[in-house]
């Protein structure tokens, strides 16, 4: 053997060095996105999740009695200044719902299209990853990307991270702006916010739990034509209503390609 | 040359201002008695014992909240072995169904203003 003890020790220390610097590279390379920051859990024990049907939709009845039901339900107040607007359900044009799925010749038929927009629940959500104070997080049982009011600063990062304006900032107090029921008093039991936190759309967390459907499904069902309008299921169940839509539908969801894996399907 | 008086008259002074806070209420007529709180006529004890309550309520409220809202977990089992429901609206509110005269009489009494009515909504009929 003529390998000399100078150059056998050499080429130990050498590949010592290049393990001691090469495993954690191709460790980071290797880990999943959601390993940075606090965790998230990329998939949940269960998934709610909603399939809209846009053809329904476009029944302006079935949209205004969702919508309303949501305000009323949940005490979302009518701001008219849009730079203060609350706002869990809205509509937007499907140009706007889907700019990736429109070009120049796409006609104003579809690109006016009224689509139902709400928070997509994601899969991997952004603005989970972005709060300071955990006071919003993916619910690891059913996961809900759920908000605790008492907990949130009003910072709005989750409103910058969020790629479809789901998030609404209380500018102000917003109990002056919700209309009261016949009695005079505040439509539903269900807590308002107060000015500084950042509200969106809970899937209806406080109903689920008594095993309701969200007040925009119900309400969309008990329109005549809006029966199964907006469905609601558990994705990971193979046998439940949505997955059965997924199935047998041609259905998009917004803005795929950021990896946020929204839970709002549409059918078009 | 003694400075005596001017020492003593000092430390009076001094005295009385340290201890204003104790015998002012007390010179001024005021009520420092315990606030008088009105309990439900048809439940006789709380959910834990009163003592306990009465130390840990807020923190008790903050757990029920935190396990409702993030974990999912409706009921609470208390000391004694009993389930309730996790909720201020429902259960608490279910028997101290007078918020002035128990909450916000003792609350004023310690000085202390929960901000909880700001958006919680108190239950109708109260």
């Amino acid at each position: 053997m003529d390998e000399s003890r100078r150059s056998f020790l050499e080429k130990a220390g050498k590949s010592a060095l290049g393990l001691g610097w090469g495993l954690p590279l191709l460790n980071t390379a290797c880990s999943e996105p959601g390993d940075h920051g606090h965790h998230i859990p990329l998939r949940s024990e269960n998934q709610w999740a909603m399939v809209i049907d846009v053809e329904k939709c476009k029944n302006e009845e079935v949209r205004r009695a969702c919508i309303d039901a949501c305000n009323v339900t949940h005490n979302v107040p009518n701001i008219p200044d849009p730079d203060d607007e609350i706002a869990w359900i809205w509509e937007e044009d499907y140009k706007h719902v889907f700019p990736e799925q429109v070009h120049d010749h796409t006609p104003a038929s579809v690109g006016d299209i009224p689509i139902l927009v709400l928070c997509n629940h994601c899969t991997n959500p952004p603005c989970v990853r972005v709060c300071p104070t955990q006071a919003t997080w993916k619910r690891e049982t059913d996961g809900l990307v759920m908000m605790d009011m008492h907990r949130c600063i009003g910072c709005r990062y989750c409103m910058a991270a969020c790629p479809y304006g789901s998030r609404s900032f209380n500018w102000r107090d917003p109990r002056p702006y919700i209309a009261p029921d016949s009695e005079g008093n505040l439509p539903s039991d269900y807590p308002s916010r107060t000015k500084g936190v950042v509200e969106k759309c809970n899937f209806c967390a406080e109903r689920i739990r008594e095993g309701l459907l969200p007040a925009c499904v119900e309400a969309a069902n008990s329109v005549e034509g809006g029966e199964g309008a907006l469905t609601f299921g558990d994705l990971t169940d193979p046998n439940s209503e949505v997955s059965r839509l997924l199935h047998d539908n041609h259905t998009i969801s917004r803005r795929v390609g950021l990896g946020t894996g929204p839970n709002v399907y549409y059918i078009i | 040359m003694s400075d005596k008086g001017k020492i003593i008259g000092g430390l009076v002074v001094f005295l009385v201002l340290v201890t204003f806070p104790l015998w002012h209420p007390v010179a001024a007529g005021g009520d420092s008695a315990m606030p008088e709180l009105e309990y439900p006529d048809d439940e006789t004890e709380c959910i834990e014992e009163t003592e306990f309550m009465r130390a840990n309520h807020m923190d008790m409220l903050n757990d029920w909240r935190d396990a409702l809202v993030r974990d999912g977990i409706t009921e609470y089992t208390s000391t004694s072995g009993q389930q309730y429901t996790m909720s201020l609206t429902g259960t608490c509110m279910d028997c101290h169904d007078d918020r002035d005269a128990f909450c916000t009489r003792c609350h004023d009494y310690s000085n202390v203003d929960p901000y909880c009515w700001d958006c919680h909504v108190e239950p109708r009929g109260n």
